[in-house]
């Protein structure tokens, strides 16, 4: 008998994608893991727009007049400062997590245009600090790796508390990443899961933080600024907290934010959106009178140059890209479906970096694939992919008459929804209306 | 011999001229007073006697240094060690040892919570107790204990190997008894000599480590 798919009704709280859950877990008994950051709908910076200048603003000349886009990181306590040519960095990821190739490409890609990138769980490799001009050194819970010779080598230092794809949790980097050079520089046997705790294990609060931090400033001779990056959540207190800690940069991870291997669970269901956080954190600096005296990096979600732009218009001083990076080196790739239908899956749909199969030698530490990954010509693409968002962020800025990146404000913009308006504390389009705020 | 007294140099002046010192240099630091991060970052082949308490993270991550403290020690001693000597005469507070990855650290009391914790390749021996989740995830080193141990010792160990003489209040997660080999004994006995420690035997000890069930996630050891 034939079925008359237009009669059939789909349940909205046992839909098929909660059907096949249930069925997926029970066969397999366990959480699903998998990487990247959140997939569902969450307001998010696409939801607001610029209001470009007209007959009460005065617009920039588009192609010709100056527009700065240069940030300067950590003016509070150190000595060096980082100086970044442009306000888009490369976010903290493991080697262990992606090849060394990629890690080298994003060196490439990065110094290239003038800006940093940043290790991970696991230590500096070569590949990363040889091709690094700007390196930053994430100080993590499980301390894989970490030594003073590499402190003292970075240009900065980015104390871990948390990330927006899992604010709380720990990570796994599962046993089949696990080479040799993983292990080794982990001191950990080669193919076991390696956890990485959710604190950090010597210290507990914001009061030793702030002795923590004095003593990796007493190591390194005070010269490095010392970033404190937190995953969205309680972001106001967060924020607040980080600056007591002395934090010369605060960084905040909204949950859009990538994760190598993490429970679906986790990404999907903890922390929140980018959008509401960038207000949260702007808002805890000045009302701490810090804001632009401590500097604000935003996280989670940038893909492009309005992303960039808005997060700027916000109140953030520069922002990291992690997913898209990756994505710009070749993740992802339509080239490469071929491949990923092996592996059971398709470009635009790849997840699964935990798994270390990824074709195009990111997210794997198997040496036949990541050498497919050409270094030199990631890092261009990465280059090139970052002068895109560069030069988006400079047209958006010009259009709203502002001469430096940084001269965005929210004033300059609209929101689209309720939700964003609440948020992220604009008002609603064609309206004086912010939820909360004006009657 | 030189001295270095904290009521008249700030912290950054004892550190800059502990950090610049040469090979084979001597100091005593006085008037420690409990402050914290006192003799962090040395990298050299020196000897520090600190003459009184310390605070947090004192001998935090150093290198080749041979560090004393005449008293007891504040969270975080020796954290992240990568070699060299560090010993202490009283007690300790938390995390004594936290991801520390070479060297040797001697203390005679007792340790607090979480000695060892995530220990890298350092190697600790305690004259006295330790507090709960001592080894928690400790993935190398030596970790001998002459009393004994609170709840959850050795809790998600690895590859590091515990020398317990007193009881375990409990064992944490994949922590298990193992048989004292000879290798065990010898190296166990080079633990305790390098303590300085003659009056007790290698024989009054047990073994443990890693039952290696965590090591691949498998759904029926999930909780």
């Amino acid at each position: 008998m034939s079925v008359n798919e237009s009669w059939l009704l789909e349940s909205k709280t046992f839909s098929k994608d909660a059907i096949r859950e249930i069925q997926r877990a029970a066969k397999e008994g366990i959480y699903s893991i998998r990487g990247g950051g959140a997939k569902r709908f969450v307001p998010s910076f696409d939801d607001l727009v610029f209001l470009g200048a007209s007959m009460s603003r005065y617009p920039l000349e588009g192609y010709r007049e100056a527009c700065n886009t240069a940030v300067t990181l950590g003016t509070r306590f150190a000595k060096k400062p980082i100086e970044l040519k442009i306000p888009i960095t490369v976010a903290g990821m493991s080697f262990g997590s992606l090849s060394a190739q990629a890690k080298e490409s994003l060196g490439r890609g990065a110094s290239e245009v003038g800006t940093s990138t940043t290790t991970g769980d696991g230590g500096m490799t070569q590949e990363e600090r040889g091709h690094s001009n700007l390196l930053v050194y994430q100080y993590l819970p499980s301390r894989y790796g970490m030594n003073p010779d590499d402190l003292r080598k970075a240009d900065a230092i980015e104390v871990v508390v948390g990330q927006g794809a899992k604010p709380g949790g720990g990570g796994m980097l599962l046993g089949q990443k696990i080479n040799e050079r993983v292990a080794r520089m982990r001191d950990l046997p080669q193919n076991i899961d390696q956890r990485s705790a959710c604190r950090h294990p010597d210290w507990t609060g914001p009061d030793d933080l702030e002795i923590k931090i004095t003593e990796l400033r007493e190591i390194t001779n005070w010269e490095k600024p010392i970033y404190i990056k937190v995953g969205a959540a309680r972001t106001y207190f967060d924020t607040s907290l980080a600056v007591k800690a002395g934090a010369d940069v605060v960084v905040v991870d909204g949950m859009q934010g990538g994760t190598a291997a993490t429970q679906d669970v986790f990404i999907e269901h903890v922390g929140i959106p980018t959008l509401p956080a960038v207000r949260q954190a702007v808002q805890a600096l000045k009302d701490m009178d810090m804001h632009r005296k401590v500097q604000l990096i935003v996280s989670g979600g940038i893909r492009n140059g309005a992303d960039v732009a808005k997060a700027l218009a916000m109140g953030a001083d520069a922002v990291s890209v992690g997913t898209a990076a990756l994505i710009a080196l070749g993740d992802n790739s339509p080239e490469l479906d071929s491949e990923y239908e092996k592996i059971g899956s398709k470009s635009g749909y790849y997840f699964e970096y935990q798994a270390g199969n990824c074709p195009a030698g990111i997210s794997t530490q198997n040496p036949d694939l990541a050498k497919r990954l050409d270094p030199v010509l990631g890092g261009r693409r990465v280059a090139n992919y970052l002068r895109c968002l560069t030069l988006e962020v400079q047209t958006l800025a010009r259009a709203c008459g502002k001469s430096d990146v940084h001269n965005l404000e929210p004033e300059d913009m609209a929101a689209l929804t309720v939700e964003a308006a609440a948020m992220a504390q604009i008002p609603l389009a064609g309206t004086t209306w912010i939820p909360g705020k004006t009657t | 011999m030189k001295n270095l007294d904290l009521n008249n140099v700030s912290l950054r002046e004892l550190n800059q001229e502990l950090q610049n010192a040469q090979n084979g240099a001597q100091y005593v630091v006085e008037n420690s007073n409990g402050k914290h991060n006192i003799a962090v970052g040395l990298n050299k082949e020196q000897s520090v006697t600190i003459n009184g308490h310390v605070g947090y993270y004192c001998a935090g991550m150093n290198q080749k240094a041979d560090i004393t403290v005449e008293g007891n020690a504040g969270s975080g001693l020796a954290e992240n060690m990568m070699s060299g000597k560090v010993h202490v005469k009283g007690g300790v507070s938390q995390y004594c040892g936290a991801t520390a990855h070479g060297g040797t650290i001697i203390i005679d009391g007792d340790a607090s919570a979480r000695c060892g914790i995530s220990m890298k390749g350092v190697d600790i021996v305690v004259r006295g107790s330790v507090g709960h989740m001592s080894a928690f995830m400790a993935q190398k080193g030596r970790f001998v204990i002459c009393g004994d141990a609170g709840n959850a010792l050795g809790d998600s160990i690895y590859e590091a190997r515990i020398y317990l003489r007193g009881k375990a209040q409990s064992l944490g997660a994949d922590c298990i008894e193992k048989e004292m080999q000879d290798e065990h004994r010898k190296e166990l006995a080079e633990l305790l000599k390098k303590a300085d420690i003659t009056d007790i035997s290698v024989d009054e000890f047990k073994r443990y480590g890693s039952a290696r069930k965590l090591y691949n996630f498998s759904v029926d050891n999930a909780y």
